[in-house]
């Protein structure tokens, strides 16, 4: 039998919760996810902990479409989850938007 | 469970390090990684002790991989712990300390030890060998209680050692067994000029004699020769080679001869065990020099990691420079095994101490030595090293100049090492160069040539001579921050004149609106500095530290570390930070060396509580800012007090609190001479004196170790305060982001510095009076934003939805 795989959007709450330029992390379903509100306007979602030692990325500083972990400086582009340091290293990214002023998830 | 293969490697010295570095190069997270380095370090550079011994650098600057990237990289470390027994059928190593691990894949990185050679009485005290840094340690300090030493041993290491030695201000006199120094490298003609070069620069020399006996009680007081001779000596220095450390492969059944037996793989007669470096033995040869040991860890890390599962070693043509200050050698092959029909070019000016000899056979060159001019030894070494054929006019291989232009590095071919301890083409630097690299340091960085032995940095530095004239340097190289395209100077030009107070708008304006993560702390702490109160602070530029003014800990929780004036608390405060701590499960409470009270472990969205209940100031041990002022008990209670160092402290601190810096600033004041704040090493100290206070600046005791200088001496303790306030203020405006005031104090001069700050031959202390007592009039507590953040989420944690399901799509 085949899993059918859902995509199911999830909403986090007022887009204000994160404030802008920073990240915030969020619990949805067990899972953590950092979502990040860089000055331009776009919104972003990925893994929340890094991959090399676990650093909490939603503390870590946004530029563009780029974190940097608070804790060692890796850094990662935040629309592939792609790593600068480890080319072997990706975060797993979500889709993320927002609607009302709210932001909404998107979890597979 | 980690099911990953294990990997455990015996050895932890820069082979050892380095098959591990290659292997995690070639394919990070293949093996679960073990190493048992015997000595309770990291890992160092042991080609640069001899430049520990002379002084020319500090033994903190020869570490290559500190204990912090064995962390970093996952890797066990059994730092400290000898390897006593290897069992092949049960895969087990153990440590002397009953440590055992199971591998599934071994390396032997044991390297050697120094040979000692049969002599009565080498265990006296007094007598040295030379191999690593606490022997380096030991001679320079057992040095500064002699007059008279002697180095045991003519050869590259042994010359190495005398040089150093007399630094320590000794005599040194150079004993050798052989008719001539450096019998490996040299023949009797260069031998005995390079003699002379010694002698000229202090180091007597003793040829052909075989010390049989090491004179003395316990302690060493001479040696004696075979034929009865006796020498003074008040240490000794063992110099007379290596072995290799082959006897834990030999006891668990590994064929051994001279060294471990190693195919082309460097793989030994068990498919799962692999040796390389000093201990291993390929094609009879057992190789001592880093470059050819560099290339075996590259070819075990190729095998291992079956990245390049057919990748070969094929043996190494031996080239070495002598390290020794003041003299020229480098050295290729072995001048001695001469055959008939070699052709043996020379040339000779003994009274330059010059002597250069080549040895050609079949057109090629095999071996040779340049001494007291290596002008041309790169184009030499490479000829040598690729088997090359030589130029019919064989003067132009002596002398470049005559017509044939052979130290013309661009007659180096591309393929050709310049560096051959991490073994870098020619090419790969001119392709730094080519993208702009147009310094030593630069290249370094981004190809690692000159970062192992060094020797090849003057023809790094002739190639950027000869190539770099074409290129335009990377402009990217002098911009004050990567995603701002301009250097210090036109930055700060450009700020000022378009009015930009935030870091946003300097992307807006001068970036193309492109937003740089990388940039963004430095062009905050820019700005600040600009424009003081009038600088729009965006809290996104801050360093999550700086965000929620504590400091972040390798699990995402906090430290704080509540202001504690000169060190001096009360019961009262005491019993609050105990109550915070419990309330707060802080999950450790520690003295810190600042005098203070840390509480690690409290949660990002406990801070606003955590700081209201105790009621103390930040201390601000998170951010680049005034710290803390350590104070000794000074005259209030010590007998041997002459300053009162409490009340210092404490106004010092109060005064100066919170100011930011282009680093950290800590401070101490010690009440008397006996200095038991540790003032002289704190970025400014205070050491009371009978008729006043000396003030110094620039002192560190961190990852590097530098006695602050004596900026001034002042009478009372208001001129303490004011001296203080001018260097504080000189190191804000003038001090490069991320610049301690060691370096800063370096840079400048201290010179320079008291004519300012002391003597005011700028005319600007007013000025920098008036601008420091700004900062301070500004001083505002970042731990009042408890009860005004300058967001709703400033301080929230994880965030936990009420997961309103607003539907689904497949």
């Amino acid at each position: 039998m085949e899993a059918v795989m859902e995509a199911t959007e999830v909403c986090l709450g007022d887009v204000e919760s994160v404030p802008l330029g920073e990240g915030r992390a969020f619990c949805v379903n067990g899972l953590s996810v950092a979502v990040f509100r860089p000055r331009d306007g776009s919104l972003y979602a990925v893994q929340a902990e890094c991959p090399h030692q676990g650093g909490p990325l939603a503390e870590g500083i946004v530029g563009g479409c780029s974190v940097i972990c608070p804790l060692h400086s890796w850094k990662f582009d935040l629309a592939t989850g792609a790593c600068t340091q480890d080319p072997s290293q990706r975060l797993r990214t979500f889709p993320i938007r927002q609607a009302g002023g709210r932001l909404l998830l998107t979890i597979v | 469970m980690d099911d990953r293969e294990h990997l455990v490697v015996i050895g932890n010295g820069m082979v050892g390090a380095k098959v591990v570095e290659e292997i995690l190069a070639r394919h990070r997270g293949r093996f679960r990684i073990t190493m048992f380095g015997d000595e309770p370090y990291g890992n160092y550079n042991r080609i640069l002790l001899s430049n520990v011994l002379n002084g020319s650098q500090a033994a903190s600057e020869i570490f290559m991989n500190p204990l912090a990237w064995y962390d970093q990289n996952h890797i066990t470390l059994h730092a400290g712990v000898r390897v006593t027994g290897v069992d092949r059928d049960r895969r087990m190593v153990r440590g002397a300390d009953g440590t055992e691990e199971h591998y599934d894949r071994l390396i032997f990185a044991t390297g050697s030890r120094p040979f000692v050679p049969p002599m009565a009485g080498a265990d006296k005290s007094g007598v040295f060998l030379f191999r690593t840094i606490d022997d380096c340690d030991a001679i320079a300090e057992y040095a500064a209680g002699c007059t008279k030493a002697v180095v045991i041993g003519g050869g590259l290491l042994g010359l190495e050692a005398a040089r150093g030695l007399l630094t320590h201000g000794v005599e040194v006199t150079v004993v050798e067994a052989a008719p001539h120094l450096m019998p490996q490298q040299l023949d009797g003609e260069g031998g005995d000029i390079l003699r002379a070069t010694m002698e000229k620069m202090g180091v007597r020399v003793l040829l052909e004699r075989l010390t049989t006996r090491v004179l003395g009680d316990e302690t060493v007081t001479g040696l004696e020769f075979r034929e009865g001779e006796i020498l003074d000596a008040e240490m000794v220095v063992i110099s007379c080679g290596i072995r290799p450390n082959s006897e834990l492969a030999r006891d668990c059944g590994l064929p051994v001869e001279r060294a471990i037996v190693v195919d082309d793989q460097m793989r030994t007669s068990d498919p799962r065990v692999f040796a390389v470096g000093e201990c291993a033995q390929h094609r009879g040869m057992v190789y001592g020099l880093v470059a050819p040991l560099y290339e075996q860890a590259q070819v075990a890390a190729d095998v291992l990691t079956e990245v390049s599962p057919n990748s070969l070693y094929l043996g190494s043509r031996l080239a070495t420079k002598l390290k020794v200050m003041g003299v020229e050698l480098a050295s290729m092959g072995r001048v001695g095994d001469l055959q008939p029909g070699d052709e043996v070019i020379r040339y000779a000016e003994p009274a330059a101490g010059v002597c250069k000899k080549l040895i050609v056979r079949e057109g090629q060159l095999i071996a040779g030595y340049l001494l007291g001019d290596t002008a041309n030894a790169g184009t030499l070494t490479d000829l040598f090293q690729r088997g090359a054929d030589l130029p019919e006019k064989r003067s132009t291989l002596l002398f470049p100049g005559d017509g044939g232009g052979a130290e013309d590095v661009r007659n180096i071919p591309n393929e050709a090492l310049i560096c051959s301890c991490h073994q870098v083409p020619k090419q790969k630097i001119l392709g730094a160069i080519g993208s702009g690299r147009c310094s030593i340091s630069t290249i370094a960085a981004c190809t690692k040539a000159g970062t192992g032995c060094g020797g090849c940095k003057p023809l790094v530095g002739e190639l950027i001579d000869a190539y770099a004239g074409n290129v335009t340097p990377d402009p990217r190289d002098s911009w004050y921050v990567p995603g701002v395209p301009f250097a210090k100077p036109e930055l700060v030009r450009e700020i000022r004149a378009r009015g930009l107070k935030s870091v946003s708008a300097v992307f807006r304006v001068l970036a193309g609106g492109e937003e740089d993560a990388g940039s963004k702390i430095g062009l905050a702490s820019l700005l600040k500095s600009l424009w003081n109160d009038e600088y729009e602070d965006e809290r996104d530029a801050r360093f999550i530290n700086d965000r929620v003014h504590a400091n972040i800990q390798k699990d995402a929780t906090f430290s704080v570390v509540p202001r504690i004036y000169g060190g001096i608390t009360t019961p009262d405060e005491l019993r609050r930070i105990a109550d915070v701590a419990e309330k707060y499960e802080a999950r450790m409470v520690k003295i810190t060396g600042g005098q203070r009270i840390d509480l690690l472990g409290i949660k990002k969205e406990d801070l606003p509580a955590v700081w209201r209940e105790l009621g103390m100031p930040s201390g601000h041990a998170y951010t680049k800012a005034f710290r803390t002022c350590k104070t000794c008990v000074g005259t209030e209670f010590c007998r041997f007090g002459v300053g009162d160092s409490t009340t210092l402290g404490v106004e010092v601190e109060r005064r100066y609190q919170g100011i930011e810096f282009p680093h950290k600033v800590k401070l101490a004041a010690s009440g008397c001479p006996r200095n038991c704040a540790e003032a002289t090493v704190k970025d400014i100290g205070y050491v009371a004196v009978d008729d006043g206070w000396e003030v110094y600046v620039g002192g560190a005791a961190g990852s590097r170790v530098r006695a602050g200088d004596l900026l001034c001496k002042v009478r009372t303790q208001d001129e303490v305060l004011r001296v203080t306030g001018r260097f504080m203020q000189y190191y804000r405006e003038h001090g490069k982001y991320l610049e301690r005031s060691p370096a800063f104090v370096e840079r400048i001069g201290i010179e320079k510095l008291r004519q300012i700050l002391v003597e005011d031959s700028e005319g600007i202390c007013e000025v920098l009076d008036t601008e420091i007592q700004k900062a301070v009039d500004g001083y505002v507590d970042p731990w009042l934003e408890r009860e005004k953040p300058y967001h709703p989420a400033q301080f929230t944690g994880q965030l936990i939805p009420e997961a309103a399901l607003l539907g689904s799509k497949s």
